[in-house]
């Protein structure tokens, strides 16, 4: 609780900063409105999962992997794969994170990681399908170690770079052959979120750093693939039609380049 | 009659739209039917009751008052709190596991970041105000509901409020742009997009969505949510005006 009260001082003390450089055209790590930091991307990280890939946004740092497992599917989609998808904002990651169990933060960022890759149909899910009463579920991990502003945006990158590594594990007599894989898993799409917060002035500025996210008054992130959008959630704060078709715009303009990241690590 | 087929399972092959007509009988901009009660608990700060369709949803709000724990307090102004919660018994499917799940805390913080900006929280500071939402009885577009119901039990509460909030689901089914998805569309449907929008600036206070949609199909959708939250207002207007009336009154009835 200390450090939240010292992290939302020392941001409204930057506020001013912030705000002159603004008016200026730039924000104060010198970005322009609509730029993000640098993106680098990690795959294949972790040689126990399926799929696992690290996603840095400037210092922001998320690890995500993927783990199969038989599993019984959801009764009203009896021939569907199950995925899940989990997000830990771990302790060590931000002064203003804390030990027990999931908040709504993460919790948030979970489901809405989540409902991009989902939503984009990028994998089959259909395929997962084993045996009656069986079939393979997919766990998407999605571990914070640093948090610098916006880990959404670096949640689902990772996410997304991870399932692109994925291998599909082998099955044999209803049962997953550890280390052993048939061949890639088959994505059809590239899901990735675009975050972006306003400050007063009805501008957005994308890939918001932390004292930038603790003075916004609201926050948006849109999910994007090559042609759709594919997820929306507003945080705190007001937005009008109009500041929400501009934001779309800039998360597709946006989201195109971090799919040319992620085509990199193919 | 058609007769309305509902298979689980597949979700592309369903049929939910038949000559312009929804499963239920609706046309495509067409809400159900809404009814909200003011003031059903008397013992709450503010209350409210909503029926809108087959879902039934109740909502308590207490405050401001102070604030526990005191590390919560806010000098700034009031730290608004929002419980969502979905009761064992509110679907047709098996008895669930009552308390929080992940998606009624995501609703639950979703609900109080829209409430948050219509309410003059700095009035009061040191306090909380607390929003307490029970689904009875769910049928598809709950947190809208929700939200709804919420707006008129704060108002209820006599908080001062810059404008008044209202809410619904537009969505695609069928290849089709619909307002206030009920279940089968919310379910096998290709697209949700709950929104909810305050009522003189037309201001965004809750934007979500899954699914895929173009731009253009989200910029006439947010044109069928301004048409649909001016209608749902004025029953929102309605049962404010109603529990301040001398005459005898109805009793509630659940």
């Amino acid at each position: 609780m200390g450090d939240e009260v010292k992290d939302t001082i020392m941001a409204h003390i930057r506020r001013n900063v912030m705000e002159k450089t603004l008016v200026k055209g730039t924000r104060y790590d010198g970005r322009a409105f609509d730029e993000y930091r640098t993106v680098e991307i990690q795959t294949n990280v972790i040689k126990t999962a399926e799929g696992s890939a690290i996603a840095k946004i400037g210092e922001t740092t998320v690890l995500a992997a993927i783990k199969f497992d038989v599993v019984t599917p959801f009764q009203d989609r009896p021939t569907q794969g199950v995925m899940i998808t989990n997000a830990e904002l771990l302790p060590m990651a931000s002064p203003t994170f804390e030990p027990g169990p999931p908040g709504e933060k993460s919790i948030e960022a979970a489901r809405v990681v989540d409902r991009a890759i989902r939503s984009a149909e990028c994998i089959d899910l259909n395929s997962f399908f084993i045996e009656e009463g069986k079939v393979l579920g997919i766990y998407l991990d999605l571990y914070v170690l640093n948090h610098s502003g916006n880990y959404t945006d670096a949640a689902t990158l990772a996410g997304t770079a991870a399932l692109i590594n994925t291998k599909m594990p082998r099955v044999e007599n209803v049962k997953i052959i550890r280390g052993e894989y048939e061949g890639p898993l088959e994505m059809t799409s590239r899901p990735v979120t675009t975050s972006m917060i306003k400050v007063d002035k009805n501008y957005w500025l994308v890939d918001p750093m932390r004292d930038e996210e603790n003075v916004a008054e609201t926050v948006l992130t849109i999910g994007t693939t090559e042609k759709h959008v594919c997820a929306m959630q507003k945080g705190r704060g007001s937005l009008s039609k109009t500041e929400l078709l501009d934001a779309i715009d800039i998360a597709f303009k946006r989201g195109n380049d971090l799919r040319k990241i992620l085509k990199e690590v193919e | 009659m058609t007769e309305w087929v509902i298979s689980l399972g597949g979700t592309k092959d369903v049929q939910l739209i038949i000559d312009g007509k929804r499963t239920d009988g609706r046309t495509l901009d067409e809400l159900r039917a809404i009814r909200i009660e003011a003031g059903v608990i008397p013992e709450a700060d503010g209350s409210s009751y909503i029926e809108w369709g087959n879902n039934k949803i109740v909502c308590g709000v207490y405050g401001p008052r102070e604030c526990i724990p005191r590390h919560g307090a806010s000098p700034y102004g009031a730290t608004l709190k929002c419980r969502y919660m979905m009761s064992p018994f509110s679907s047709l499917e098996e008895h669930s596991r009552s308390g929080p799940s992940r998606r009624s805390n995501e609703l639950s913080k979703v609900i109080r970041e829209a409430l948050e900006n219509v309410l003059l929280l700095g009035k009061f500071p040191n306090t909380q105000i607390e929003i307490y939402i029970d689904v009875l009885q769910a049928d598809g577009g709950t947190r809208t509901a929700s939200l709804t119901a919420a707006a008129v039990a704060l108002a209820n509460a006599g908080i001062p409020m810059k404008d008044m909030v209202a809410a619904v689901a537009v969505g695609k089914a069928s290849e089709t742009l619909v307002v206030d998805l009920n279940k089968p569309e919310d379910n096998l449907g290709q697209s949700d997009m709950p929104i909810a929008m305050s009522h003189r600036d037309k201001n965004l206070l809750l934007v979500q969505m899954d699914g895929l949609l173009t731009k253009e199909e989200i910029s006439r959708m947010l044109d069928m949510v301004e048409k649909s939250c001016d209608e749902i207002h004025e029953v929102q207007a309605d049962a404010l005006r109603r529990i301040y009336k001398t005459e005898q009154k109805e009793p509630f009835r659940w």
